[in-house]
């Protein structure tokens, strides 16, 4: 089985170590001259938690042939070759680029960049030397990834916004208005409902002009604002494209030795642009390939910002029937559960919410959210018993504080002698300071002359 | 159930086990009284046994603590249950008849169909002498490669990680003290609150994070507990190391100077960023920080035990949690490092000494040639006759009433510990002959054509390995009840209707010397321990070579008695620091503490990263199967409880399912509830509880028949190790209270 990959980035990878691993004869082309690296990490890098090796994907096995540096420009689907190789499967795992809105005076520049690449990311730090005040255009996910790291550089950052909060088609206006109180507690301004009209990149600086005439300034601007799937060439092979290229359940495209994977493709009217599907197609199509079976029915999404200060988790719809929340505006936090036919169908978490682990796995797995709704928000934690007679006192060996209290009236008047006639304190020890106690409240409880 | 508890608790004092001087820290070997260890787990607490006026037995601890099991253990000597005579077909027999039996099985077998159609199974219970001479009897008695033993559910994914890893696989490369001066200890999937109690008193001190999918008693006692979906531990480890990179907290010199390895698991590690981590293992990324940051500084270890061990990728499992101990540097800092927890009483001795099936004594390879050729020169039989490898457990089970058709079973229960057991029920009912040596009628007795009754630990002296690789002294009080014979002394007797071309002496003392002279020069090497340095009260931990011949191959070890008084009293109470030898200075003192300076024992002298990714247990949650069952013990209870289900000792079958998991399936509080797998069902009492996750049940594992968990756990193994995928299968579960009613 000759497989070609076209496109070297988070998906093309895990599929070249999926097939490598398991024999196939894999050719990799990569358009980028980047070794495969790790997309959702570049936040970090951004923020310096994160080293340029500390972002790299592990490479495949040896016998994947990948040619860096060499974009594929066409496919000849008669012939069933690409550059020259020929192949019994083709896999387009092209990716998707930054939007450039077409706003007068946007271009890019040594002050203007989008935040997609490796590349951008060390322009974006180069840039930030040079000065302290950065704007970011577009306040989605990574808009606000981009302003979280350029504020951890120390640089002063006012988001713009065209929508009426951040991140809206993830967060509802009472958590995105949380969310920007959390911003502007890490020196993140944010300016929503403002669309920008016109950038001017003559003299030293950068400036945006919004549609109410405001005027703001930088010494860079990072541009956010969506990408769009990268189907020129599968367009150009004849392929059948939407706003993605349009694959089935196994992953193929409308020609069936082609197949599509990742931020280009298109299942069932939904590009997702995320990692997880990423994979979860990368997975199927080496299933598939190697003739096992593999089908994929389309993924759950949960978007999550994670950086000092900030802690977000948006998954599912944004509105139902039945919605639980809970804020508490003085500690920055934030939960707004959406619940259809018992089932969790969508969340906003913001601050320190104790489920938010539990949560994405319920939404995963399509699992009944709890009768007592207040589960999700707060969690179960054992309750703590109150030492009651029937209460055990030393589970290592089965002694109940009756027993304690009995062997006391027995004659048993220190710990010692509790512990030689009951056995408790002697495992673990840690019922030690209980049977202490116990031994002195019955003391007491003597000397006052009260018998229990 | 409380009032019930608090009778047996009375019954449990009666006047016959109410110790004397619980606090007897020395206790001489005198008539009426001996210094042993508790039968059951691997921490083996030291305690006193004395001969009481009735004729009873009773217990005191010997410093450390006891917890309920090892006060009871003196319930089962005379216990009406207890196997006195052997059996033929169901009906008692004299040994001769039984033991000609055996032979004659045995004999016919190999002629029919060849050496490997008998098999041995063994049991991480028994003691090394046993264990080396069930190994050498298969070997050279028998000629047969197929031995393995229930050791291989417990202690072999833990092995072959710290093999792959460290050159050596001994349980703590440390004493347990040690762990009293670390400042954060991570228990991945272990709960010695409930499991070993006493060795909480070690962990006293330092702040304790838990992973464990439950709420247990040592989670309890956690400063942070995460809990992850069962069968994700692996994923989490890798996140962990994700963030100690992160954060600068990885020890680079130490990496740099002690290990290899690293860059690969670097750019591994680099694809388990926080927010991926907890999608798999649904521990939160604010809990993931918490949990590296406790990790960060101060004397740190890390402790696995059988929730991250048992599972179909087990070995590497262990591997990521050994890579975040490498990457911090711990291994081989004084109190500091990695171990893991050994479970059953000789768990660690146990897989030393030849009864695995790819092993020879002194942790040898018994396919490497050099290693062959020093243990057949010592049992004084050609190389070549040794056999080759044989089957690990679950293989070798599978195999039964298939090309194996004779079965010798020693201190093992398996119709009740083997995953899928009802099947293998159904495979020890094919056999041709089973033949079972145990001292109480356990399950796999029921099944057997010939039952040899041995002795119990208070009738028997030997030595076992605890679960610091430390050899103890087990010694006996009293005589066995007529009629009962010791493993050894079985054996010996096989071994001679055999015709058997070596010694299978049967006096624990001279064993343990063969045993030592077989280990010489292996990775587990014992050849400078002898019975005189124990019973002087030396504390010795293998590797302990014989100074004459550090590492030698050759040569067999001077005859015993030649090395001073044996039988001399231990005076040594367990609650001393290990700090080096006592007792008269003679030959090396024993290594407590191994990679002392950051020398490993891995040919290069470093410690070997493995790059591990995580990959889903085999089956995980769907429409037909919603849950996950993972199984464990609980503290009153132990393995197969073929013993302890015949004490006082409370205790029985509950499914452990969140109150929510039970409200969704319509179960209520003290239902009878059966839990269903592809492979089976078992039935017992619901217990509803908080302290679980709402999409896993969990069940203990020591109860048989109808309550057997093992009918629903899944026996697939881990490709390396062999162990079974105990710790998570899919379930679904329903109320049968209707149906019993």
């Amino acid at each position: 089985m000759r497989v070609v990959i076209a496109g070297y980035g988070m998906a093309g990878a895990r599929l070249a170590r999926e097939l490598g691993g398991r024999g196939a004869e894999v050719t990799v082309f990569g358009a980028e001259s980047e070794a495969a690296y790790n997309r959702v990490l570049l936040s970090g890098l951004l923020a310096g938690s994160h080293s340029e090796t500390g972002v790299r994907l592990p490479p495949p096995p040896d016998n994947v042939d990948i040619r860096l540096d060499t974009p594929v420009s066409s496919i000849d689907t008669v012939g069933r070759t690409v550059n020259g190789v020929g192949y019994d499967a083709l896999v387009l795992a092209t990716g998707a680029d930054a939007i450039m809105p077409p706003i007068p005076g946007l271009a890019p520049s040594e002050r203007v960049m989008a935040f997609r690449t490796m590349a951008d990311c060390r322009r974006i730090i180069e840039a930030s030397r040079g000065g302290d005040r950065a704007l970011v255009l577009g306040g989605g996910l990574l808009g606000v990834e981009a302003a979280r790291g350029l504020a951890g550089r120390g640089m002063r950052v006012t988001v713009v916004h065209a929508a009426e909060h951040l991140m809206e088609r993830q967060l509802d206006p009472a958590g995105a208005a949380m969310l920007a109180g959390t911003l502007d507690s890490i020196g993140v301004a944010s300016r929503t409902g403002a669309a920008a009209v016109a950038v001017d990149q003559s003299g030293d600086e950068v400036r945006l002009r919004l549609a109410d005439g405001t005027e703001l300034s930088g010494d860079l601007l990072v541009v956010s604002c969506g990408v769009a799937p990268n189907i020129g060439l599968a367009r150009r092979a004849g392929l059948r494209v939407n706003r993605g290229v349009v694959i089935d359940d196994r992953c193929r495209t409308s020609d069936p030795r082609v197949y599509a994977i990742g931020d280009c493709a298109e299942h069932d009217g939904h590009c997702y642009g995320l990692v997880g599907p990423a994979w979860e197609q990368a997975d199927v199509v080496a299933d598939v390939l190697s003739g096992q079976e593999g089908g994929y029915r389309g993924s759950r999404q949960v978007t999550r910002l994670k950086t000092d200060g900030i802690d977000l988790a948006a998954m599912g719809v944004v509105d139902g029937d039945e919605v639980v929340s809970f804020a508490d505006p003085v500690r920055r936090t934030y939960a707004r559960l959406v619940i259809e036919a018992g089932r969790l169908a969508g969340a906003i978490l913001l601050g320190d919410n104790p489920t938010v682990g539990d949560l994405v796995r319920m939404f995963d797995q399509g699992e009944p959210v709890p009768f007592d709704r207040r589960r999700l928000l707060l969690g179960a934690a054992a309750p703590v018993a109150e030492s009651a007679d029937d209460e055990t006192v030393c589970r290592c060996n089965s002694v109940d504080a009756a027993a304690i209290t009995s062997a006391w009236h027995g004659g048993a008047r220190t710990v010692e002698q509790l512990a030689a006639k009951t056995l408790a304190t002697t495992g673990c020890g840690g019922c030690t300071d209980t049977v202490s106690r116990m031994c002195e409240r019955l003391g007491r409880t003597e000397l006052s002359g009260v018998r229990s | 159930m409380r009032v019930t508890l608090h009778n047996r608790n009375n019954h449990a004092l009666s006047a016959k086990r109410v110790p004397r001087n619980i606090q007897g820290m020395t206790t001489p070997t005198d008539g009426s009284r001996v210094a042993t260890h508790c039968p059951y787990c691997a921490l083996q607490c030291g305690m006193t046994l004395s001969h009481e006026t009735d004729g009873g037995v009773s217990v005191a601890p010997r410093g450390g603590g006891l917890c309920h099991k090892g006060w009871t253990a003196p319930e089962l000597l005379d216990h009406p249950d207890r196997l006195t005579a052997p059996l033929l077909g169901g009906r008692p027999a004299d040994w001769p008849r039984a033991l000609d039996r055996v032979a004659e099985a045995i004999r016919e077998t190999q002629e029919r169909y060849g050496p490997d159609a008998v098999a041995v199974f063994g049991g991480g219970g028994l003691t090394n002498e046993k264990a080396y001479l069930l190994g050498k009897f298969a070997r050279v008695a028998l000629g047969t490669s197929n031995i393995d033993y229930n050791g291989r559910f417990c202690m072999s994914s833990a092995a072959a990680a710290g093999n792959r890893a460290f050159g050596v696989d001994r349980g703590l490369p440390f004493p347990l003290e040690d762990l009293a001066q670390a400042d954060t200890v991570l228990l991945v999937g272990a709960n010695p609150a409930e499991t070993m109690p006493p060795m909480m008193r070690h962990l006293a001190r330092p702040d304790l994070v838990v992973i464990d999918p439950r709420l247990t008693e040592t989670a309890a006692r956690a400063r942070l507990h995460l809990r992850p979906l069962p069968g994700t531990d692996l994923a989490l480890a890798n996140g962990l190391l994700h963030i100690a990179i992160e954060r600068g907290y990885v020890d680079d010199d130490f990496v740099a100077s002690r290990t290899t390895g690293f860059a690969a698991v670097g750019r591994a590690v680099a694809g388990y960023w926080p927010a991926f981590v907890e999608r798999i293992t649904s521990v939160s990324v604010a809990d993931q920080y918490r949990a590296a940051e406790l990790l960060a500084t101060g004397n740190r270890a890390i402790l696995t035990a059988r929730g991250a061990e048992q599972h179909s990728k087990g070995v590497d499992t262990v591997s990521a949690w050994i890579n975040l101990a490498l990457a911090l540097g711990l291994p081989g800092k004084p109190s500091n490092g990695y171990g893991c927890i050994t479970g059953q009483g000789n768990g660690q001795g146990g897989r030393e000494h030849g009864q695995k099936a790819d092993q020879l004594p002194g942790y040898r390879r018994i396919d490497d040639p050099v290693a062959r050729e020093h243990v057949a020169k010592v049992w004084g039989v050609p190389p070549q006759s040794l056999p080759g490898p044989g089957r690990p457990a679950i293989e070798l089970l599978g195999s039964l009433g298939r090309d194996v058709k004779t079965l010798l079973v020693f201190g093992s229960n398996p119709a009740v510990s083997a995953p899928n057991s009802a099947v293998v029920t159904e495979r020890l009912k094919g056999l041709d002959h089973l033949v079972v040596a145990d001292c109480v009628p356990s399950e796999t007795v029921a099944l057997a054509e010939v039952v040899l009754p041995v002795t119990q630990w208070a009738e028997e002296d030997g030595t076992l390995t605890d679960l610091t690789g430390r050899v103890i002294r087990r010694r006996a009080l009293r005589e066995p009840p007529s009629g009962v014979h010791s493993d050894l002394w079985v054996l010996r007797e096989l071994a001679k209707r055999l015709d058997a071309p070596s010694r299978f002496p049967d006096t624990p003392s001279e064993v343990f010397d063969e045993l030592a002279a077989a280990s010489a020069g292996g990775v587990a090497d014992y050849s400078g321990i002898d019975y005189a340095r124990l019973d002087a009260g030396e504390r010795l931990h293998w590797p302990c070579p014989a100074p004459s011949r550090p590492g030698s191959a050759d040569d067999a070890r001077p005859v015993p008695g030649q090395r001073g008084p044996a039988g001399a009293a231990e005076t040594a109470g367990d609650a001393r620091p290990a700090s080096g030898q006592r007792g008269p200075a003679r030959g090396h003192s024993g290594t407590p503490r191994m990679f002392a300076g950051g020398r490993f024992a891995t040919p290069d002298g470093r410690a070997r990263f493995t790059a591990v990714e995580h990959r889903p247990a085999a089956e995980t949650a769907d429409t037909g199967y919603p849950l996950l069952l993972t199984t464990g013990r609980v503290l009153t209870q132990y393995q197969s409880g073929a013993q302890t289900r015949r004490t006082s000792l409370p205790g029985r079958q509950e499914i452990e399912l969140h109150p929510d998991t039970a409200r969704r399936f319509g179960i209520g509080p003290a239902d009878s509830v059966t839990v269903t797998s592809r492979r089976g069902s078992f039935t017992a009492r619901a217990k509803l509880t908080e302290s679980i996750r709402t999409d896993t049940v969990f069940a203990s594992f020591h109860w048989p028949d109808r309550e057997n968990v093992n009918r629903a756990v899944n026996d697939v193994v881990d490709p390396v190790s062999g162990m079974p995928e105990f710790k998570v299968c899919a379930v679904r579960i329903a109320s049968t209270t209707s149906e019993d009613n």
